[in-house]
């Protein structure tokens, strides 16, 4: 019989190795089931963690790492900040949405003109919005304690219908020839995110995204916010008793993940994307749930659960283009990633006990 | 006392690091009220829990009427005439009493006539109680009689008790005397395990006492004194805390008229309340757990917020202050439950030290946090009140419940509060460790502080207190000087019996 058992003490050994063993779970089945699927299953893992890096093609697909990876980075350290103290946003997809329009909204708003002025606007308009976007759920749920899940949640679906709105209408580019879509950012030199470093992937959002882990580990382990998020998230009364204002917490942690959602948002709109459209959104702000816990809620985790994931991503469409797997696979595959590091995270703080069962 | 009911021989039972039990052996006999006496962690627990069926002993044996003894779960020790009432009852607050007792049955009998049996038991044991009324409504003592109700409905042979009346008033322990004297009468043993001396006095027959694990010794306690017990009971001479005489100074903390509601559902409201405390004064709060001791506690902290003027500090009101601000002018406080509220479980007792410290020990710069001197202050807190432990990384909840209520209380007392207010400062600690907190609780009032100690502990409260006060569903009485106060008077101020009445069968 299997028994768990609660530790002492969390484990620290286990706390760093679920990670890995979590990752290596998930090669395991997903493995069986590229098999299952008919595809080679060694070739598969292959190709989704070696071919990005150091195949053939790396040149190409080194910097879009870079690229899928730091809008993860950025959403999931805000996201991280709020799951240590029990405040769940779900919606940063929809803030990442808000903070693309908003940020977009500034650069074509000057449009043509060229000034130095414009990029940081943008960059502040789309925290705005971001942070605009999560203050909903926060006040409703400190006004009227509603549930920060499913409210954040349900604002993605209306953040999508705002986007197909602005893309069809307000920000559509006149010179479009009726196409829906805004300006191409990209050729609008004064609102183009560009790499800093000519095709390296290197643009201002990766910047944010390194920026952001540090001020986020400076905030978690010297700072009495990052204390009381700590606190909150652990003993809810014991903080309280402490002195911590659930409320003004509330709409701390919110703020903050919702600014950097938006932050994301208008990185990837000014930059890689390019152009508010109706299909901008890629799901990065749900994805950015998976690294947050993958990287177990620590921003150096984080950045490199943002490298992994985006790894599998870049992987997994590789994998899609040269074995012909199926998107849904790819997704099942990512799945199970955190499945397992859910489930392992349990030997932190248990153990398993195997022992025969007693004999009444 | 003739027959022999359950005789242990040889029980050991060792956990990682403890032996928690070590060869103990000892007889019970039919018709006995056996105590079992000791300090929290002497291995009473552990003992009873083998007799019970819920810890396998690693070795020795058991014999019950003269047969082997070995229950695998508490449902075979159940089977085999065993009861216990727990200290901690396990009871749901919306549901009723029936339905409570049903829960816990194997073939529970249709309600209508488990309602009877209800009825009956209680009338022939003097336990009043009504089936029909929500376990959520009841006093602690009418919960702890669906607990003995539940058991004498197993008509068992062995009753094992512990630490019954920790939440009764003495009016209601008299009540519950009465019945096990009633159940004694009929034949049915018990195995009573208590710190309380005086108790064990007037009613066990024999007592066995353990220390460290080992059986140090038997006794009659009718013919013992309560000193020599405790002497056993401790391995050497008790220290008993000194307090000298203090000048009273201003009137610290001021509590007028204060009324509010409960936050939690099963909550009792706090209702006119009115305490003044001054400097270099103890002032013990007794009653019933349950009767607003919580709440007061929270009012004082300020979790609860008042009316400004309600609660007052050196004359300044604070009641719209939260707990950080209250901290910064001198008021602290130690709540009662220690894991989750007082400290946080999975946190190393200096980032724990952290939780009250930040403010008055200066450990955090322009928000930044100064773990150096918060890693410092842990360190001080564990040397000072010499918390048992390896270090201050060390999560609280490794801690052993006494050694994390010496952490609480130092961390408390070494910010020199002005005004301190602890919720059951010794609960669950040994002997030896108690009179060091209420020594610190004296010697802080020596200084000049005022103090506010909430216990059930009654002895304890007489022992450090100036005035007494009892609350009793959310009032406090007129507070009293400790000096020349009679058990009956506490007893009426607690509230009497809430209604008992003794059998008079």
């Amino acid at each position: 019989m299997i028994r768990l058992e609660k530790r002492p003490q969390p484990s620290q050994r286990w706390s760093m190795a679920t990670p890995l063993v979590a990752v290596l779970a998930t090669m395991l089945f997903g493995g069986l089931l590229f098999g299952v699927l008919g595809t080679n299953p060694l070739l598969a893992i292959e190709t989704i963690f070696w071919e990005p890096l150091f195949g053939e093609f790396s040149f190409y697909y080194r910097p879009q790492l870079l690229v899928k990876g730091a809008p993860l980075v950025l959403i999931a350290i805000g996201l991280s900040l709020g799951f240590r103290a029990g405040i769940w946003n779900i919606g940063a997809e929809g803030q990442y949405i808000i903070g693309a329009l908003t940020g977009a909204a500034v650069g074509l708003a000057f449009y043509p003109v060229e000034a130095w002025y414009i990029f940081p606007l943008m960059v502040i308009a789309g925290a705005l919005g971001g942070w605009a976007w999560a203050m909903i759920p926060a006040f409703l749920k400190v006004r009227f304690g509603t549930n920060e899940i499913l409210v954040s949640l349900m604002l993605v679906y209306v953040a999508e219908q705002f986007l197909a709105s602005m893309s069809l209408g307000l920000l559509k580019n006149p010179e479009g020839f009726g196409f829906p879509g805004s300006r191409n950012l990209q050729q609008y030199e004064s609102a183009h995110n560009a790499d800093l470093i000519a095709n390296s992937g290197m643009h201002w959002g990766v910047v944010a995204a390194l920026i952001a882990v540090i001020f986020a580990y400076v905030l978690l382990n010297r700072h009495m916010l990052g204390f009381q998020i700590r606190l909150t998230g652990e003993a809810p009364r014991a903080a309280r008793f402490a002195g911590v204002r659930p409320a003004r917490l509330i709409l701390l942690c919110l703020g903050i993940s919702g600014a950097l959602a938006g932050l994301a948002g208008l990185f990837e709109v000014s930059g890689p994307a390019g152009q508010v459209s109706i299909d901008f959104n890629v799901g990065y702000g749900f994805t950015a749930i998976i690294v947050a816990f993958l990287g177990r809620l620590h921003p150096v985790g984080i950045l490199l659960a943002g490298g992994l994931m985006a790894l599998t991503y870049i992987g997994g469409e590789i994998a899609q283009g040269q074995l012909g797997l199926p998107a849904a696979a790819i997704q099942v595959f990512q799945g199970m990633l955190l499945f397992f590091l859910l489930a392992l995270d349990l030997l932190t703080n248990y153990r398993v006990a195997w022992r025969k069962p007693e004999v009444a | 006392m003739s027959q022999v009911l359950l005789s242990l021989s040889g029980l050991t039972k060792a956990y990682p690091g403890v032996v928690a039990n070590d060869d103990i052996s000892f007889r019970i006999g039919a018709g006995e009220v056996h105590a079992l006496l000791g300090e929290n962690g002497a291995g009473k627990s552990t003992l009873v829990k083998m007799i019970y069926g819920l810890v396998k002993p690693d070795s020795g044996a058991m014999e019950l009427r003269g047969r082997p003894y070995a229950p695998g779960e508490p449902r075979a020790a159940r089977a085999d005439g065993i009861a216990m009432v727990f200290q901690h009852f396990s009871l749901f607050d919306a549901l009723n009493v029936a339905e409570n007792i049903a829960l816990g049955m194997e073939n529970p009998p249709p309600m209508r006539d488990l309602a009877a049996r209800i009825r009956e038991v209680s009338e022939t044991y003097g336990l009043p109680l009504d089936p029909f009324r929500t376990v959520g409504d009841l006093s602690a003592g009418e919960r702890q009689r669906v607990e003995i109700i539940r058991c004498l409905l197993q008509d068992p042979k062995l009753l094992i008790m512990d630490e019954p009346t920790s939440v009764l008033t003495p009016q209601e322990v008299d009540i519950l005397f009465e019945t096990l004297r009633k159940l004694r009468g009929e034949g049915t043993s018990i195995l009573y395990i208590s710190h309380k001396l005086e108790e064990i006095r007037a009613l066990c027959d024999t007592a066995t006492i353990l220390r460290l694990g080992k059986v140090v010794g038997t006794c009659i306690p009718r013919e013992t004194t309560a000193r020599d017990m405790a002497e056993m009971m401790v391995g050497s001479a008790l220290k008993t805390p000194e307090r000298s005489g203090r000048a009273l100074g201003e009137v610290a903390l001021d509590i007028s008229g204060l009324s509010v509601p409960s936050p939690s559902a099963f909550g009792t409201a706090l209702k006119n309340v009115h305490l003044t405390v001054q400097q270099g004064e103890i002032v013990g709060i007794g009653g019933v757990a349950g009767n607003g001791q919580e709440e007061l506690l929270g009012v004082l902290s300020g979790e609860i917020l008042t009316e400004a003027g309600a609660v007052k500090l050196m004359d300044r009101p604070i009641g719209r202050l939260g707990p950080t601000a209250r901290r910064a002018l001198g008021l602290l406080t130690a709540p009662e439950e220690r894991l989750g509220h007082a400290a946080a479980p999975d946190m190393s007792l200096t980032e724990n030290a952290l939780l009250t410290g930040a403010v008055r020990e200066k450990l955090v710069h322009n928000g930044f946090l100064r773990w150096g001197a918060t890693r410092a202050f842990a360190e001080r807190i564990i040397a000072d009140f010499d918390v048992r432990t390896p270090g201050p990384d060390t999560a609280a909840r490794a801690l052993s419940g006494g050694n994390l209520q010496k952490f609480v209380i130092g961390r408390e007392v070494l910010q020199n509060p002005q005004v301190l207010v602890v919720n059951q400062p010794t609960w669950g600690v040994d002997a030896a460790a108690a009179a060091a907190i209420r020594q610190a609780l004296l010697d802080l009032a020596a200084g000049g502080a005022a103090v506010v100690c909430i216990s059930q502990d009654l002895d304890e409260l007489m022992e450090i207190a100036d005035r007494f006060a009892a609350l009793n569903e959310g009032r406090l009485s007129t507070p009293r000087p400790t000096a020349g106060l009679t058990v009956e008077e506490i007893g009426l101020m607690m509230g009497g019996a809430h209604g008992m009445e003794v059998a008079h069968v």
